[in-house]
């Protein structure tokens, strides 16, 4: 699955970083500790998290992750957002909840 | 090839410099990416804790053929005891700094897991120098 097809089935808001929707999708992080982020997640993995600082798009560069999710209609820095272009890494933004986006995205994934 | 960065005091904003141009210039030489991965995990974190706990400090990269050295050496108050900061979970971080999402207790322990060789040594009201070795074989 790529993140375009994730924000379409999910219906989620495109921030920032529209050159990497076409990134392809393996697995899906949860957490809002950013050295548990650091530690754990994997290469291509989606993030959620209700973290919006500047930090948020240095983890996802230096691990490569396929794109951010922040929850309950969050957005992000102007600077965050500026870098995630740079880099292709999209942040996107849902209304929903972290246990409803999880929930859901699970279920596309499984 | 030997690599510097600055790290100063409370510089959130910049917190990955150092590991993101380490990983660069790893990725140029070709070092696998298994490798790289473990670099970048234990470099930011060192960062971050550099930033975090201390009023700044230096970043000195020594890449081998065979291996990469790690040093972040930094001007602050020190870690009275080494022991309990490597335990995960033991964290002295300020409110403002966990708010971020920081300070979990999972910085030192992410180096351990990360790295073939770490040696903290740290004296208390002078600073810490934490030295790391992964090899790439």
């Amino acid at each position: 699955m790529t993140v375009q097809e994730l924000v379409n089935a999910l219906k989620l808001t495109v921030l920032s970083g529209k050159d990497g929707l076409n990134r392809e999708i393996e697995g899906c992080y949860v957490s809002d500790l950013l050295s548990d982020v650091m530690g754990n997640a994997e290469i291509n993995n989606v993030w959620v998290t209700l973290q919006t600082h500047k930090n948020v798009m240095a983890i996802a560069s230096l691990k490569e992750l396929a794109c951010v999710i922040l929850v309950k209609g969050q957005s992000a820095s102007e600077e965050t957002l500026a870098q995630s272009n740079e880099e292709g890494i999209p942040f996107l933004s849902t209304t929903m909840q972290t246990f409803e986006t999880a929930g859901k995205i699970y279920d596309l994934l499984k | 090839m030997h690599l510097e960065y600055t790290v100063v005091e409370g510089d959130f904003v910049n917190a990955g410099t150092a590991s993101s141009s380490v990983k660069k210039a790893l990725k140029q030489l070709n070092v696998s990416p298994q490798v790289v991965k473990r670099v970048v995990v234990a470099l930011y974190e060192a960062e971050v804790n550099a930033i975090a706990h201390a009023y700044g400090g230096k970043v000195l990269v020594d890449i081998d053929s065979d291996k990469i050295k790690m040093v972040v050496a930094d001007k602050g108050p020190g870690i009275p005891d080494i022991a309990l900061a490597m335990q995960e979970g033991y964290s002295t971080a300020r409110p403002e700094v966990r708010d971020m999402g920081f300070g979990a207790g999972m910085g030192l322990p992410n180096m351990q897991k990360n790295v073939d060789k770490l040696n903290v040594s740290s004296e208390v009201g002078v600073g810490t120098t934490v030295e790391m070795v992964v090899n790439f074989v």
